[in-house]
């Protein structure tokens, strides 16, 4: 994929799949570190101990079982270029945790792209889960600065007459992540 | 800045068109967002329909997504669903078909030929 927030985009359609009516989306570049991370934490249905050893591997999939997708794949082939790792973690109902580490400055990463577009695009198309999205900078200095979106609380604001989906709801909530995003001086 | 003092602006005119709207004659566009389609280009694609369907306020057209429809090679993939019609799959979509899509198919009810399933090159 051109961009981390494509693969987030399809990551996250694995915990609406999987029925979570709250999904965590946390980015960290800790550029004094050189690492980034992406973390993806649902309360979804979660994944048994037979599934979980094999959603990495993409060649699993015989015919008869159940066919395994390349979302997963594709995202741990796209950490390991980068000098970093995929962990997946999950409990049969209970939830999903997975993160994704990237050396932050590694020439093959593909840039984080726009984190507004991917939860627009998630918004548009779960009326059910909730999203929390966090964004946190560590800078070389190791100072932490941090950006929050939580779709709990527009929804809040918003009361129960106006859906998130609403077009202008949407564009202005694609303006405030962007922005959000741009002073805090990240997501490259 | 954004503000949530905005927000509540928006909310305020949103409520107001919502109360008006006339009922949904029930249009639906489905955009393919599986791994596939996502990395083949759907998300702009999802994202230039919605912004089509505002611009000419079709508030009667649902914009929503589904999974894997089964032909990777072929995404990103478009279906519309207009009542009293047969469903038309759209393949190979970008953001510039996905504009002809809505003005013609979905405000003219005149389907873009070229762009549907078995005409694509
Ligand atoms: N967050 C999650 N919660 C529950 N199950 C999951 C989750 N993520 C992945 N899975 C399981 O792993 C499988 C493989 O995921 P993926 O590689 O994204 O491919 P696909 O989504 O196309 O099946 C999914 O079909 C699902 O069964
Ligand atoms: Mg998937």
């Amino acid at each position: 994929m051109k961009e981390l927030s494509l693969h987030i985009l399809d990551l996250v359609q694995n915990s609406i799949s999987a029925g979570a009516t709250l999904t965590e989306i946390v980015i960290k570049e800790d550029l004094a570190a050189d690492w980034l991370t992406i973390e993806i934490n649902d309360n979804g249905h979660g994944m048994d101990k037979e599934l979980l050893a094999k959603v990495k591997d993409p060649f699993v999939t015989s015919r008869t079982s159940r066919k395994v997708g390349l979302g997963i794949p594709l995202m741990l082939a796209a950490c390991q270029r980068c000098d970093g790792d995929l962990t997946i973690s999950s409990e049969v109902n209970v939830g999903t945790n997975l993160t994704a580490v990237f050396k932050h400055s590694h020439i093959d990463r593909v840039p984080i792209g726009s984190m507004a577009e991917t939860l627009i695009s998630l918004i548009l198309c779960s009326t059910y889960t909730d999203f929390l999205y966090k964004h946190i900078i560590i800078n070389k200095k190791s100072s932490l600065s941090e950006f929050c979106f939580d779709t709990r609380e527009v929804k809040k604001l918003l009361g129960s007459e106006v859906p998130l989906t609403e077009p202008d709801i949407l564009n202005w909530i694609k303006d405030y992540i962007a922005e959000g995003l741009s002073n805090l001086g990240g997501g490259i | 800045m954004k503000s949530i003092k905005e927000l509540e602006e928006i909310r305020k005119r949103t409520l107001d068109t919502i109360n008006i709207r006339k009922e949904r004659t029930g249009t639906r566009v489905v955009v393919g967002m599986a791994t596939c389609g996502i990395a083949a280009g759907a998300r702009p694609v999802l994202l230039t329909v919605m912004d089509e369907v505002k611009k000419n306020n079709l508030s009667d057209v649902a914009v929503t997504q589904t999974g894997c429809i089964g032909m990777c090679r072929l995404e990103p993939i478009v279906e519309v669903y207009r009542p009293n019609e047969e469903k038309v799959t759209y393949v190979k979509v970008t953001p510039s078909k996905a504009l002809r899509i809505v003005n013609e198919h979905i405000m003219q009810g005149k389907v873009v030929d070229e762009y549907t399933i078995g005409s694509e090159d």
